[in-house]
């Protein structure tokens, strides 16, 4: 199912590029958060910055729409220079931050307007939008509230609906689904892809390999400040997992039949149970189970998170 | 595309365009949403000071340099109101607004910059000085305590002492590691300016030396003064200075020390918020 969707996402990319890296570094006194990186985003894209907490991610992004100056390297958004034009490119950005920064002092409306007067948008047009706005995030009954009365979700829609106000060229969710409900999540995803078939390039970081996996062109992954892995979701799992993975209890005569069995395939072991992944072809697996119907044995298709904990390791990180 | 080997931490001058006054619209915004909570303070304030001070301490006061004392301190109530209104509002108000809500962070990731925001802040801190005076005028007039035609003027001094007050705080601010801080500055300034600035106590009757350090440092003694001639036209010989010098300083005093510390409260903030 998720092979179908990227194959439907896959639209509409350009050759031009919007956004280009060199040697992008940014460092916090001693600690280095972004370590010489390159990178380049076409227009139209929709790409993906995957890493564990304090992989680098929100400050690349931040150094995008210029909220971080850069220590090191450069940095261009749209031709412009992050440093001498920000506020040509701050005005063609939409920017959706991780933290909830709505004014708590505004109603859900009034946030909305007043963040259209920093852009400088004529009055009648920002409540044209910010109706269309609010229509759509479902936040129609909310829009005479104050902030503190919106639960969680509600203020993360309320974000992206903000970060949209300008109708911006380029579009940064900063973990945009961070706790929020399955149906909001599938709304949000319905309006990064709706954007994206308007051409929208768009930059996604997240902690949820499903939803990279469903909305992005191409993944970065980031880790100490590095980017370690790039590419299109689909080739980056056929590239380190390759197609199906198989899962079993801890037992060792089992553990020892699969090994005789797949000599060439990966083990790895978390807590009672053992993940066997090999780079032969799909059906090799379902094979093995019909000769040895063990109880305990689960197929299931390679995915993005399998590509993630391998390169990044299993380790905690905060 | 430019290099860079440094984050920009340098000394520059700030660079403001209009959006300036959205920053400042958006308070006032806030501010209007609630008004008839935010005269209250200003409107009871000044009431209770003159029936304290003016009445009840008046009564041990024969007269200031022929003036009663409650109309001595009428200005003096004046001059306190642009201070607690600008300090103030870009210290708590602005850390609050800069570190609990994060609306400045929210600002910043719009075509307005970092500099503007702030000058946005300080200038919405003068106008609430300026604000609140008015409101204290009023009652001031309506007890009768002016004597003066020019007595409109005093909203000038009250913006142009409002800013430098804004300005002082957003130093503090860009000063401040949590919010618990300011209590060293209104204990170690604001108090003290409070008691000697020339307020309610005549400082023509402390020490010469007072005197002087009250009219090199302390900016509420230039408030106070100026707001004195204005309201009930009368200027004292302070430090050895006459009326007309005791004039002149003050007004050079505010002009000079308001664009320093506004430049200063934009750098300040721009070295905390740009990292």
């Amino acid at each position: 199912m998720l092979c179908a969707v990227i194959k439907e996402g896959r639209i509409m990319v350009s050759s031009e590029v919007l956004i280009k890296a060199h040697n992008l570094t940014k460092k916090f006194g001693n600690l280095t958060a972004v370590d010489h990186i390159d990178f380049e985003v076409f227009k139209g894209e929709c790409v993906g910055f995957l890493g564990p907490n304090g992989a680098g991610k929100t400050t690349t992004v931040r150094m995008i729409y210029c909220f971080l100056p850069l220590t090191e390297g450069e940095l261009s958004v749209a031709g412009l220079s992050v440093t001498e034009q920000s506020r040509e490119i701050k005005s063609m950005v939409g920017v959706a931050p991780q933290e909830d920064n709505l004014d708590p002092d505004f109603t859900v409306t009034k946030n909305l307007l007043v963040y259209a007067r920093y852009f400088d948008i004529p009055k009648s047009e920002a409540a044209k939008r910010a109706t269309e706005q609010l229509k759509f995030f479902q936040l129609e009954e909310k829009k005479s509230v104050l902030i503190s009365e919106l639960s969680t979700g509600m203020k993360r829609r309320l974000i992206l609906a903000r970060a949209l106000i300008n109708e911006p060229q380029i579009l940064l969710l900063d973990e945009p689904t961070t706790g929020l409900d399955p149906q909001a999540r599938h709304l949000v995803w319905e309006e990064v892809r709706a954007l994206r078939k308007h051409g929208v390039t768009i930059i996604i970081t997240t902690h949820y390999m499903d939803e990279a996996a469903a909305l992005c062109d191409r993944i970065l992954i980031m880790d100490n400040g590095k980017i370690i892995e790039q590419g299109q979701p689909a080739e980056l799992i056929k590239k380190h997992i390759g197609e199906d993975v198989l899962e079993v209890d801890n037992e060792e005569k089992l553990v020892q039949t699969l090994k005789t069995e797949f000599p060439e395939a990966r083990f790895e072991t978390f807590g009672d149970r053992v993940h066997v992944f090999t780079t032969q072809p799909h059906g090799v697996f379902e094979r093995f189970v019909e000769k040895y119907p063990f109880k305990s044995v689960t197929i299931r298709n390679a995915n993005l998170e399998d590509v993630f904990l391998k390169l990044t390791g299993r380790k905690l990180r905060e | 595309m430019t290099k860079l080997t440094e984050a920009p931490s340098g000394f520059r001058l700030p660079k403001l365009t209009y959006r300036v006054w959205k920053v400042w619209r958006r308070n006032f915004d806030v501010f209007m949403k609630t008004w008839h909570v935010n005269f209250l303070p200003s409107l009871l304030e000044p009431i209770l000071y003159l029936l304290a001070f003016g009445f009840g301490l008046g009564t041990f006061v024969s007269s200031i340099e022929g003036i009663s004392y409650i109309q001595w301190i009428a200005p003096g109530l004046v001059a306190i109101t642009v201070m607690y209104g600008g300090f103030f509002e870009c210290t708590y108000g602005s850390f609050v607004r800069m570190y609990f809500q994060r609306t400045f962070d929210a600002i910043i990731a719009t075509p307005v910059s970092v500099e503007e925001v702030i000058a946005g802040e300080v200038l919405w801190g003068a106008t609430r000085a300026t604000i609140n005076s008015a409101i204290v005028l009023a009652v001031v007039a309506v007890f009768g305590l002016i004597s003066s035609t020019w007595f409109f003027a005093v909203l000038l001094v009250a913006f142009f002492g409002g800013l430098l007050f804004a300005a002082l705080g957003m130093c503090f601010t860009a000063l401040a590691p949590n919010i618990d801080f300011f209590n060293y500055p209104t204990f170690l300034l604001i108090t003290p300016m409070f008691l000697i600035s020339n307020t309610f106590i005549p400082l023509a009757s402390f020490p010469g030396q007072l005197q002087t350090i009250a009219l090199a440092v302390l900016p509420l003694t230039h408030v106070a003064d100026l707001s004195r001639g204005l309201l009930v036209g009368k200027i004292e010989t302070l430090g050895g200075l006459g009326p007309e010098w005791v004039t002149l300083l003050a007004v050079v005093w505010i002009a000079v020390v308001t664009v320093l510390f506004f430049v200063l409260s934009i750098y300040l903030m721009k070295r905390k918020l740009i990292r």
